[in-house]
């Protein structure tokens, strides 16, 4: 097994084998509308050039034409998947820059929905990933669970996907204690169910084969291509935000940042599989130590924040997301700059999929686990 | 050598299958997760937010709106038109006209959280479909309610 193998073509060489084909902009394998250019030397691939920009909706534009509570509802629509994250972020960012207070419960209770989103991400990455790799029962195995959290977060948040819970200066409304303990039991009942999901594939020979020594990204290329999340922990870069700039109480918590070394396809799902336990692990201590107390600060109706500027940094299922406000002292932002994960880590994809089998880029893609409309925003 | 370490990868890849396999197998046994809608529905939770209604004034059975325009101002998408004027001899105003352009919508739910005098509140329909998209384009959410103004 001596992968990746150089093809001996090059570009302006078009013969009978050369070819360019088109991945996108709708195909399964791409979740969203991401068009790549293949140039192709039979199964082989010589170049990929991802082409971006179908689904952009100047998030940061209209973000400038809002109020800041009006922005709210628009951050969580640029990564459905972990809109509770960047409704964190959001949220995080203005408090910061008018030096809101936030009680402790409400802290503790967005580390909770959080981290219950972050599982329900990396969930539906497994099923995701796994299709893209051909098989089926894991995608029916891991939405049957994140039913279970979308539930639970639909019960607190009044929605499904786009929760836009999280208000400055705290939350909208409180959870009760029937709430927590069926997070508990969510947790219990998971735990057991876990096993099953490492059964199924982690132990299996196909996978191994499939996502083994494919798409490696090297330490030296992950720092300086700007990734993160565990696209940069699975090549062995031990860099997580929750731990080394802690936020919303992220501190109090003890968990570990899983890493893995080899920064192939496996080592990813290595670094993403172990995260769920973590996050399991830290919300079972979230709700273990939750205090009593109000869950929203006073805070005035009509935000005017201070001039100045302020960014944050939030972890997000996918990696490092910073929001970026300029502010002017008026209701409006100025300036509004989103760095999203997902456009820096899928800029190494052109890198790591030259020289590779199509098939083994679309496991590659797979692997990089990234939402389209967070990338063209 | 070699073959033997092949033939090892082989049994130990056999047995992989079958473990995966044993997992597959074992969901034959168990209920299925599905609901089946629309013969059943799955519970809705307290807080869903569907789209807004109006609530009506215990008293009167008039919207509880007073036109303050606070939701109109604050909604992200502008879809909410509301006018209203005062009713003879009242001292606050009541809404005549209250439309929610639904295809706008995105149902964040700054409205109901701004209102002054909680007129309004999440409907619990989701099952909303049409062949056009007129019918959502200008929701009339005082249809039902009494108006100080019908007679007039």
């Amino acid at each position: 097994m001596n992968r990746p193998i150089q093809p001996t073509y090059t570009l302006d060489k078009v013969g009978e084998e050369n070819f360019a084909l088109n991945l996108g902009p709708q195909h399964p394998g791409t979740h969203g509308v991401l068009r790549v250019v293949l140039h192709m030397d039979g199964e082989y691939i010589l170049q990929a050039d991802p082409v971006l920009g179908y689904g952009h909706r100047m998030q940061e534009k209209i973000a400038e034409n809002m109020t800041y509570p009006q922005a709210l509802p628009y951050v969580c629509r640029m990564d459905y998947l972990g809109a509770l994250s960047y409704n964190l972020a959001w949220v995080l960012a203005v408090e910061k820059l008018c030096q809101f207070e936030v009680p402790e419960r409400a802290e503790a209770i967005r580390v909770i929905a959080t981290e219950l989103n972050r599982i329900s991400s990396h969930l539906l990455w497994w099923g995701a990933f796994l299709l893209d790799l051909g098989g089926f029962t894991p995608f029916l195995q891991a939405l049957t669970d994140r039913e279970q959290i979308l539930d639970l977060l639909e019960e607190i948040t009044g929605s499904r996907l786009t929760y836009c819970y999280f208000r400055f200066g705290g939350l909208p409304s409180d959870v009760d204690e029937e709430w927590l303990t069926r997070v508990l039991a969510f947790i219990k009942e998971f735990r057991d169910r876990l096993p099953r999901y490492h059964d199924l594939v982690t132990g299996n020979v196909i996978f191994h084969h499939r996502s083994k020594d494919v798409g490696v990204i090297l330490p030296f290329d992950a720092a300086g291509y700007g990734l993160s999340g565990p696209i940069l922990r699975g090549s062995g870069i031990e860099f997580d935000v929750r731990k080394h700039e802690p936020y919303s109480g992220y501190d109090r918590y003890d968990f570990e940042v899983p890493v893995d070394q080899n920064g192939d396809c496996l080592g990813r799902y290595n670094v993403r599989m172990a995260e769920i336990e973590q996050s399991l692990r830290i919300i079972e201590q979230a709700i273990g130590s939750i205090p009593d107390g109000p869950v929203r600060s006073k805070v005035p109706k009509l935000i005017k924040a201070p001039a100045g500027e302020v960014a944050m940094a939030v972890e997000t299922p996918r990696g490092q997301l910073v929001i970026y406000i300029v502010s002017d002292g008026s209701k409006k932002p100025y300036r509004v700059k989103y760095r999203v994960p997902s456009f820096a880590n899928l800029s190494i994809f052109a890198k790591m999929a030259r020289g590779q089998l199509l098939a083994d880029a679309l496991a590659i893609l797979g692997s990089l686990d990234m939402v389209i409309p967070e990338v063209d925003r | 050598m070699m073959d033997c370490c092949y033939i090892k990868e082989v049994v130990k890849g056999f047995f992989s299958l079958c473990t995966g396999m044993r997992v597959t197998m074992g969901n034959v046994f168990t209920r299925p997760a599905t609901i089946q809608w629309p013969r059943k529905a799955a519970p809705l939770p307290d807080r869903f937010r569907g789209h807004i209604m109006m609530l009506a004034n215990d008293k009167t059975g008039f919207p509880k709106c007073i036109a303050c325009t606070s939701c109109a101002r604050n909604c992200p998408s502008r879809c909410i038109t509301v006018t209203g004027k005062k009713p003879e001899g009242a001292k606050k105003k009541v809404a005549d006209r209250f439309e929610l352009d639904f295809t706008k919508c995105s149902l964040c739910g700054l409205c109901v959280e701004i209102c002054p005098v909680g007129a309004l509140d999440f409907s619990r329909d989701y099952a909303m479909a049409s062949y056009t998209r007129n019918d959502f384009a200008a929701m009339d959410l005082l249809q039902g309610l009494g108006s100080p103004f019908k007679d007039a």
